[in-house]
């Protein structure tokens, strides 16, 4: 892999770009692997590349029924923060945030993290409190976040409505070291740095079936044929379910849509992120200049990657309370994604019924910001076969121990 | 947007009108039950790609719980039927089976 640089710039500059490689090959699968994971998403590519980087194991190939990143990790708002109040949940978050500041640097691709800030606006007392709380839990977990009062608020966010007439803003939570990063980049760099260490990135390969012999795996089903593997990785997101039907098992995980719209682009305002969970949405100002705006999901199964309008709207009703500027930009593009919700909103990186084979899904409504932690995290559970202290809390079987991870009340709506 | 009909009022409601309740024809198990068993009624539930039963309830109507099936794949809505119903009525499974030959059946 040729690394990218600012002599290479200079170089390609010089002949015209044509020496510029593919940034990832586009191999016909093998017959067998040590490793499959299926799904090329942030997610399954973050395992990839741990799987090689951490544990060696560089004989992987990741399966994708569409294309590279063209699922939720294209799909979502971008935002970084790790300002859980649960332990397991800071501790996997707080991982990924801080691979994310060395990311650029690690994958030699320039995944444009941008460490801006984010703030969760406390609009209740009751709010006031549950942040309150939170600041000192994230002291103790080592996370740094700091509760500020409605000054402060408007001082870092100009556009504010801080006396709204239902919510005025009494303060937030504020994470300086949160922030955002270009979602496709962050796939690109993973499958670029994968395809590297030589392994296989199959694009338009879809999974059908899931082969067991004496209660493990031994391979895949797919449309480009059969492929062995000794082990297996089910990184999926909201088809996770019709992934475990094929392996065999029922998750506690349900899809639903989420929506996401961006408005036109218009010169610099907000140079934080704002999550405003009361009201329910959510806003930050893309580097093009568009403001990125994501809110609420619907509240039935669906898997069409559309929502409904009215959620839309609700998202949109509560933005322009908050930041009145924002009631006369036109909304460009709209769309939703299909999220893998689980009964305590916390994420499942585990072992499943089927032997050598390992789940990681149930991000919901929250993964781009965990992506190099779940992999992290992931790649150790399918090298070593146990969890390693990242994973261990988020394993299937807490639905039936009744040990949840209980961050639906703790991180707000907006997760 | 999402249109069902209730079954009592015969409202044709849309979905601003009506509240989402999730999986329907739920065994709910009681105290004395085992793990496994809470765990599937609470958790693992039922998350098709296709025809789905549901509980809906005509919140801003009449008020009252309902039975539906929806494909959550099309958003298309075979039926409605009442709450009281312990299995999905014969004439809406022979309808929907017309619609999806692939479709394995209600349990």
């Amino acid at each position: 892999m040729r690394r990218y640089s600012v002599f290479a710039i200079a170089r390609e500059a010089l002949r015209h770009h044509t020496g510029w490689e593919r940034a990832w090959a586009s191999p016909t699968p093998k017959a067998s692997y040590d490793a499959i994971i299926i799904g090329a998403g942030g997610h399954g590519l973050a395992t990839a590349y741990y799987l090689g980087k951490n544990y060696g194991i560089t004989n992987v190939a990741v399966i994708e029924k569409g294309w590279l990143g063209g699922g939720n990790t294209g799909r979502n708002t971008t935002i970084i923060r790790s300002n859980y109040l649960q332990d397991p949940s800071a501790a996997i978050y707080e991982k990924a945030r801080s691979l994310y500041e060395t990311m650029s640097q690690d994958l030699n691709y320039n995944v444009m993290f941008s460490p801006r800030g984010v703030i969760m606006l406390a609009q209740t007392h009751h709010e006031v409190r549950g942040y309150l709380r939170t600041a000192h839990a994230n002291a103790l977990q080592g996370v740094e976040t700091k509760y500020i009062d409605a000054a402060k608020v408007k001082e870092l966010v100009p556009i504010i409505n801080i006396d709204g007439p239902r919510y005025p803003v009494l303060g937030g939570l504020w994470q300086p070291r949160g922030g955002t990063a270009r979602h496709d980049a962050v796939a690109w760099g993973y499958a670029r740095a994968c395809s590297d260490m030589g392994m296989d990135i199959i694009q338009q390969c879809e999974v059908k079936g899931v082969r067991s012999e004496g209660g493990k795996v031994i391979g895949v089903d797919t449309t480009k044929g059969y492929i062995g593997t000794k082990k297996l990785g089910i990184v999926v997101a909201g088809h996770s379910g019709q992934v475990a039907d094929m392996a065999g098992f029922r998750l506690p995980v349900e899809a639903v849509a989420l929506q996401a719209l961006v408005s036109e682009p218009i010169k610099p305002c907000m140079d934080v992120v704002v999550m405003a969970n009361t009201v329910h949405g959510y806003m930050s100002q893309s580097d093009k200049g568009e403001m990125v705006i994501g809110g609420g999901t619907d509240g039935f199964n669906n898997y069409t990657q559309r929502g409904s309008f009215h959620h839309i709207e609700e998202t949109l009703r509560a933005l322009v309370e908050t930041f009145p500027m924002i009631s006369r930009l036109k909304m460009l593009r709209q769309w939703g994604g299909i999220v893998d919700m689980t009964g305590d909103r916390s994420p499942l990186i585990s072992k499943t019924p089927l032997g050598n084979t390992f789940i990681n899904c149930g991000w919901g409504t929250g993964g781009f910001k965990a992506i190099p932690g779940s992999g992290w995290a992931m790649a150790e559970l399918m090298a070593r076969g146990e969890p390693g202290p990242l994973a261990a809390a988020f394993s299937m079987d807490r639905f039936k121990e009744g040990r949840f991870i209980d961050e639906s009340v703790a991180a707000g709506v907006a997760h | 947007m999402l249109t069902l009909q209730c079954p009592y009022c015969g409202v044709q409601a849309d979905e601003t009108e009506l509240s989402p309740g999730y999986e329907a024809h739920l065994k709910r198990y009681g105290p004395d039950s085992t793990p496994e068993e809470f765990e599937s009624y609470m958790f693992a539930r039922k998350n098709p790609k296709g025809v789905h039963f549901e509980r809906w309830r005509h919140a801003y109507g009449c008020g009252k719980w309902f039975l539906a099936a929806r494909d959550t794949n099309t958003l298309e809505v075979f039926g409605t039927y009442p709450a009281q119903s312990t299995e999905p009525p014969a004439d809406l499974q022979a309808k929907i089976k017309q619609k999806r030959p692939d479709w394995e059946g209600y349990k």
